[in-house]
């Protein structure tokens, strides 16, 4: 009997199509990194102004194992930075997430909330959270703190924004349905809208990491003396430019893995609902 | 006393941004007895929806009176199970937490919830497919879920508005004849909405006729042909004459007053 769908899992040209389909992802990189070295070897630019890319990985090497203080006091201390940094990330965006769900929720289902709350945030949201670094130096001082509050700034009005729309966007059938099934308003809260609005506020969770991170390197240049935003401004007037490219580089991976953390807790939450890709359904 | 008693329901809706009122229901007087099955018929506007959502409670009518088993109609209920014309189902629970949701909101523990609802699914056929979501599932299986939730919380009138109109000819017919063996099973009253005269035939042992705009009761038919019931039988063509004539002579009635 000969059977149509004859897949053998162990067919090597199989195998070899899932390897290459893998590496596909990595081909942009490849290209740009290499016409980059390509191009700082050429010795268009002086090498100070446009480190080529292993220079820059020589830097972040010894920056993060310490192996030849080619970074000098940097040497050895990466881990020590990105933790600084990561720390005002964490710190700033777990309470603009609290927040910003809490007061978005509230405004998207009250409309005594609504009135109140909500044009008062609305004035403050377009006021850029970097406009606010004289005042949280003066109120915070040189440290965490004002870091902190920039990073809880620029992460609160993403979180707010989505949980507002994805509250107000909530099948309003759904609502009628838990009421048929007798949820008081309470219930019709936590059991119906928050699940309903869940979505949008994973996509506003997701922006927030982002501005969370650039808000804190921003913060570190101007008014803390640590972590990796730090570094980088420090180098900068050093004229090591190695390493403020590897602190970028950092900065990226960290901002990258965030979110990709945030990426997994949303695909646990919600799973009930299919993503798909235009082409089709993701694997 | 009737299961479900409207009296004097008249409906105006308020168009702001046009400046005019819209009758929708006008004076409508109607009495469901318990373990009826009750087949609303009209043409798309006619207001039979509202009708319904009015029983349900989702909407409150501008004047008249509506008692379920003699109690004022005040708001939402499980004392009234709604089937939508649209599954909506909570797409983040599987079929057999949407079917259960009322013993969840009653603060019933997870194994009970489950041990009664699954005696609902399979009820409607769906065992194999109760740790499914909503999204995993097809538009008549959803509706099955639909249904199973409603009847769940025993509820003394079922209140359906176009459930199966979404649904492929084939399936719709499946559902229509499970629908009906389930009402038979389970002696409940049901409020059907549809705009079919078919599908009206088919389910209804009482086909309340409505007018177009404003809603007002034509006639209510007592329909008793035996079920199952063969749609091409010679009574079922006659009632469904009557029944088209009856909406015929509407129409025609309606033209010659335009």
């Amino acid at each position: 009997m000969t059977s149509v769908t004859d897949v053998s899992p162990a067919r090597p040209a199989f195998r070899l199509t899932r390897a290459l389909q893998g590496l596909e992802r990595l081909i942009v990189p490849a290209l740009l990194i290499a016409g980059w070295e390509a191009f700082a070897r050429s010795g268009v630019l002086p090498p100070a102004l446009l480190p080529a890319p292993s220079a820059v990985l020589h830097a972040l090497g010894d920056w993060v194992f310490g192996f030849d203080e080619t970074t000098q006091t940097y040497s050895g201390h990466w881990l020590r930075d990105a933790l600084a940094s990561a720390l005002r990330v964490f710190g700033g965006f777990a309470l603009a997430s609290l927040l910003g769900i809490l007061a978005g929720v509230a405004i998207g289902w009250s409309r005594l909330f609504e009135k109140t709350l909500e044009p008062t945030l609305q004035m403050l949201r377009p006021i850029p959270p970097v406009s606010w670094i004289p005042l949280a130096i003066i109120w915070f001082g040189i440290a965490d703190k004002p870091a902190i509050f920039l990073v809880f700034l620029g992460a609160f009005f993403p979180v707010l924004m989505n949980a507002i729309h994805g509250v107000k966007t909530v099948d309003h059938n759904l609502v009628r349905a838990g009421a048929m099934m007798g949820a008081s308003q309470r219930q019709m809260l936590t059991d119906i809208v928050l699940p309903a609005a869940l979505p949008s506020i994973f996509a506003g969770l997701r922006i927030a990491v982002g501005s969370a991170w650039m808000l804190t390197v921003t913060a570190e240049m101007v008014a803390v003396k640590s972590g990796l935003g730090y570094v980088l401004w420090d180098s900068y007037y050093f004229l090591r430019y190695d390493i403020v490219l590897a602190a970028m580089i950092s900065i990226g991976l960290l901002g990258y893995l965030s979110d990709l953390g945030l990426k997994a807790i949303m695909a646990r939450t919600l799973r009930w609902q299919q993503t798909t890709t235009v082409q089709g359904r993701a694997g | 006393m009737a299961a479900i008693e409207l009296r004097n329901i008249v409906k105006v809706f308020s168009d702001k941004r046009r400046g005019r009122d819209l009758l929708t229901l006008d004076n409508i007087n109607l009495d469901i007895e318990a373990n009826d099955f009750v087949c609303l018929l009209g043409p798309s506007g006619c207001g039979k929806s509202t009708l319904l959502n009015i029983i349900a409670g989702f909407e409150q009518a501008t004047s008249g009176r509506t008692l379920v088993d003699g109690k004022q109609v005040e708001r939402p209920g499980s004392d009234r199970g709604v089937v939508f014309q649209q599954p909506t189902l909570m797409p983040w629970l599987t079929a057999i937490d949407n079917v259960a949701f009322h013993l969840k909101l009653k603060g019933i523990g997870k194994a009970e919830r489950h041990d009664r609802a699954m005696e609902f699914i399979d009820l409607v056929g769906l065992r194999g497919f109760e740790h499914h979501h909503p999204s995993e599932m097809s538009g008549g299986m959803n509706q099955r879920v639909g249904i199973a939730r409603a009847l769940l919380m025993n509820p003394s009138v079922i209140l359906m508005d176009e459930p199966f109109a979404a649904l492929d000819a084939q399936t719709k017919l499946e559902m229509q004849e499970e629908l009906v063996a389930i009402w038979q099973k389970r002696r409940c009253t049901i409020v059907f909405v549809t705009h079919s005269v078919d599908e009206a035939l088919v389910l209804g042992n009482k086909i309340v006729v409505m007018t177009k705009r404003p809603g007002r009761i034509r006639e209510a038919v007592n329909f008793d042909l035996p079920r199952p019931r063969d749609i091409t039988s010679p009574e079922f063509n006659d009632a469904k004459r009557r029944i088209l004539s009856l909406i015929r002579e509407e129409s025609t009635r309606l033209a010659q007053a335009s």
